[in-house]
């Protein structure tokens, strides 16, 4: 392919202007060709259609922001409803159609099929039966076959984020999965990943706070993260029958990460009544499982049932609801409001978002109780979000996610995908902290990565990853047609010059397709 | 107990005297060179280097304390009154030739229980200050006289830039796991100058590019073959070893390293964190017996670097309710190096008695974690004084037997 042909899949609205700038240079030697297309695309911006070429930028905007990334058929279906109406339909996923032949991909996942309670019964550890104890070979084998379970919730994740219309729902999980971080690795959270996204997250990505920040502390893959499921008043038998007591991890994690932000007033003393206001919130005994559920069990025996201090608040001893009551303070606080708002203002807008956007957010927080979608709302209207096209730097999953949306891969195995997440160093499910990881270019832009992101889109685009049967090179000139907008002069001359064969990889590994 | 060990502070030993010296005797061309070891996580410091001279200790871990030296499976003696975790045996040869000391009660003035936070402050330098948006390591670059301004004068192993190297300064990365040599398309040199035009541009993507083309030409050469894919059932070792092995093959090679930082994570031990066997033994064995084939594989190099291991706060002094601990204050730090002055556990121990704990929980903080790292940057790295104030702003050493830290 040469530059000619890049230039006739120009995006329609700006074919007359660029094409015969870019016709015009094919015949010059190519070293001059970028430096003339730069000059001719810089004297012919302010006459060529503005109006339009700003919405045409705001299509790629709003699909790096509210999906991930542009595909050919999201440019088309945004351009057909229009922005708002795309933000509409996005913000109310149920009403979206699900995608049929994404819907036979999870349907051969059968682990996603089960609740906790069930996976830890079919693939937990094996238990002794008759007095007999399982044998070391035995276990092994079980934890083995366990792993079906990650790579299962691992190939649901990829396939929904590159396949399903409801794309800002799987935006949020992204988005919620890391604010409520459990680390797949840690012994039992292998078994309970998917269904903690399944039931926890992905149900009220656009819903309730308070609702997620109860499913969250109910749920036995952040019971078991950490460790309040072995949190227990001081003197009481603790799960495994062994003298018990007070363990901080979640109550703290909770404040810090969950709700107030670590600036958000709370002391040592509140770390503590917290952790004994959750005494007691646990789960089944292997001897004792249900036959499925969640597994999560009060038990009123380890529960810490004296009168406590929290907050400013006192919180006289009554068992469970305890908890409910310190997870509705914890809802409801304006601290609360305000680190979820420049969360998402983070997220969504800058690595250092606009403190009067992060005040509207929290406000709207605040005064709709935690309503995520209202809150989003009034973000996706702002004048912030509209402003900062090409602002946020991508994560290595966003990166991955989009390369493969853009180059229309079907991605039948997502090993190679998750494996280019991984060395780039995010690892789907495997954040081991519970901060969960950073949204920023600060966590992310490294010298090495930068190398690794290109030898990534090289990879991609010369069909040499094996994602599917048979994968050929990705075409360069629907890549351009799709986010032609979105590059630079500097790229776009970049790809003119180049060999044809490297041309898809060099739209996909351009500094451009690191930001969004 | 209160141990005060103020050795030869009579004698003058300042750092502004001792730095003075150090300078004119600074005749030898060998780098000087450091290597930071972040335990990411809030390793406990307490079952590490074992105050088993206090009662209170093992009054208050009736079930993780490590038994007295003597015993069974006991602390490894380092002297009268602490002793090191048996797992980390692997370093006592270098404790023996003097090349390792700790400094215990150490950590950071700022009382916060955040691992974030906590670690944040670690890296960038500035206890209580989050705004500051460079890290000491990188500010240390900036002020290390001689150098060429090549990234590889200082690396970080790991796909992503930490916090603590962060800066102006030019500065690579480089994961080293198995494959870590494994060729890329931009080794080739078509491919490689049709992204090189993509990324001419100044801005921080550009940088990023760059300096990680320069790194890779010049590093990967000091790295072992990858594995061969045919070499079936023979996994190349992974694990911190392995790593540390890598990196020594890296700095053995490559001279214009002259700091690295390698993080490792996993010490939050809030659950069954066990005594001489359990989860922490099985994480410090690894990292004793890397940190020693370290010291080895340098050879003559040894001689020219030093070793900091530091973590961003401690841990409960008393057993939580699961046989874990939750996070504390005060920790150890360790000091590693051909030149330094080891065998000796620094500090002003504040003991763990009732009234000596900080918020009646944690081992006090008596040293200040940049008190620690300002005799290694002074006397070892050879920076003056005026450095100091650049990389700690704010921060002047107090007088302590730490000016006798490195020789």
């Amino acid at each position: 392919m040469t530059s000619t042909d890049l230039a006739s899949n120009q995006v329609p609205a700006k074919a007359g202007t660029h094409s015969s700038a870019a016709r015009a240079a094919s015949g010059w030697i190519p070293a001059f060709a970028g430096i003339l297309f730069l000059l001719v695309v810089a004297a012919l911006a302010p006459r060529a259609g503005a109006a339009e070429r700003v919405s045409d930028r705001q299509v790629l905007h709003i699909l790096d922001r509210l999906a991930f990334g542009p595909t050919t058929a999201d440019v088309k279906h945004v351009k057909a409803i229009g922005i708002e109406g795309y933000i509409a339909e996005q913000l109310d996923p149920d009403a979206i159609l699900e995608s049929s032949e994404l819907n036979k991909r999870l349907a051969g996942l059968e682990t996603l099929k089960l609740d906790p309670v069930q996976l830890f019964a079919e693939y937990g550890p094996l238990r002794a039966t008759d007095g007999m104890q399982p044998s070391p070979e035995d276990q092994k084998a079980r934890r083995q076959r366990a792993r079906l379970i990650l790579e299962q919730a691992q190939a649901a994740r990829i396939w929904r984020a590159l396949y399903s219309p409801r794309q800002l729902q799987e935006v949020m999980v992204d988005f919620w999965y890391n604010h409520f971080n459990v680390f797949a690795n840690k012994a039992l959270d292998r078994l309970w990943i998917g269904a903690y996204e399944a039931e926890a997250i992905r149900p009220y990505a656009l819903g309730r706070f308070r609702d997620l920040l109860g499913a969250t502390a109910h749920h036995p893959a952040m019971l078991f993260y950490l460790d309040n499921a072995q949190n227990a008043a001081p003197g009481s038998k603790g799960l495994n029958g062994r003298e018990a007591g007070i363990n901080e991890n979640y109550a703290r994690e909770l404040m810090e990460l969950h709700t107030l932000g670590a600036d958000g007033g709370y002391t040592q003393d509140d770390v503590v009544a917290l952790a004994r206001i959750l005494t007691g919130w646990g789960l089944a005994r292997p001897n004792a499982l249900p036959a499925s559920g969640s597994g999560f069990v009060f038990y009123p025996a380890r529960h810490d049932n004296g009168d406590k201090h929290f907050l400013g608040q006192d919180i006289a001893g009554n068992g469970e609801a305890e908890g409910e009551k310190a997870l509705d303070l914890l809802a409801a606080s304006p601290a609360t409001a305000r680190h979820i708002g420049f969360e998402l203002a983070q997220y969504f807008v800058a690595d250092q978002p606009p403190e009067a956007l992060v005040d509207r957010l929290a406000a709207r927080f605040q005064e709709t109780g935690g309503d995520i979608k209202s809150t989003l709302k009034v973000l996706f209207a702002s004048r912030e979000f509209r402003d900062s096209t090409g602002a946020k730097y991508k994560s290595p999953y966003r990166f991955v996610l989009s390369a493969a949306r853009a180059a229309r891969i079907s991605a039948d195995n997502p090993k190679p995908l998750l494996g280019a997440m991984a060395r780039l160093g995010q690892p789907l499910y495997g954040c081991m902290t519970p901060d969960g990881y950073r949204d920023t270019e600060a966590a992310w832009l490294s010298p090495d990565a930068s190398l690794l992101r290109v030898n990534f889109a090289k990879a991609l685009a010369g069909g040499n990853l094996p994602i599917v049967d048979g994968a050929k090179p990705v075409e360069a000139a629907p890549l351009l047609a799709t986010l032609g907008t979105g590059l630079s002069g500097r790229t776009r001359a970049a790809v003119a010059q180049a060999q044809p064969e490297l041309q898809a990889a060099l739209i996909l590994g351009s500094p451009d397709f690191m930001r969004r | 107990m209160r141990r005060r060990d103020f050795l030869g502070l009579s004698a003058g030993a300042s750092l502004v005297a001792l730095s003075g010296r150090a300078w004119a005797v600074s005749a030898d061309a060998a780098p000087k060179r450091l290597v930071v070891v972040l335990l990411r996580g809030a390793v406990d410091g307490l079952n590490l280097v074992v105050p088993y001279g206090d009662d209170a200790y093992y009054a208050a871990r009736p079930t993780i304390a490590i038994a007295k030296p003597g015993v069974e499976d006991g602390a490894l003696p380092l002297d009268e009154h602490f002793g090191l975790h048996p797992a980390l045996s692997g370093l006592l040869p270098l404790w023996q030739e003097k090349q390792l000391a700790f400094v215990h009660a150490a950590g950071s003035p700022d009382p916060t229980r955040s691992h974030f936070d906590a670690q944040l402050f670690i890296e960038n330098g500035t206890p209580g200050r989050r705004a500051t948006a460079d890290g000491w390591m990188n500010r240390l670059l900036a002020a290390m006289p001689g150098l060429s301004r090549d990234p590889t004068e200082a690396v970080a192993v790991g796909p992503t830039l930490p916090q603590i190297l962060k800066g102006r300064m030019a500065v690579a990365n480089l994961p080293l796991g198995p494959a870590a040599a494994t060729p890329l398309a931009i080794d080739k040199p078509e491919i490689a100058s049709a992204f090189d035009r993509l990324y001419a541009g100044k801005d921080a993507i550009g940088q990023a590019y760059r300096q990680g083309r320069t790194a890779r030409a010049e590093l990967v050469a000091g790295l072992p073959a990858p594995p061969d894919p045919t070499d079936r059932g023979a996994p190349a070792p992974n694990g911190f070893p392995a790593v540390a092995a890598r990196l020594a093959g890296l700095m053995a090679h490559n001279r214009k390293i002259r700091l690295a930082l390698v993080g490792i994570g996993g010490w939050d031990t809030h659950v069954r964190q066990g005594n001489h066997t359990g989860q922490l033994a099985e994480r410090l064995r690894p990292l004793g017996d890397g940190l020693a084939a370290f010291a080895k594989a340098l050879g003559r190099d040894w001689q020219d670097t030093a070793i900091v291991v530091l973590s961003e706060f401690g841990r409960t002094v008393r057993e939580n309710g699961d046989g874990g601990t939750d996070h504390g204050h005060g920790n150890v730090i360790w000091v590693l190096g051909g030149a330094v002055q080891g065998g000796r556990v620094y500090g002003d121990w504040p003991g763990l008695g009732t009234d000596a704990l900080y918020e009646n929980r944690d081992l006090a903080v008596t040293t200040d974690f940049r008190a620690v790292l300002a005799p290694v940057v002074a006397r070892h790295l050879r920076l003056p004084d005026r450095a100091l104030a650049t990389i700690f702003p704010g921060f002047s050493p107090p007088r302590s037997d730490l000016d006798r830290l490195i020789a």
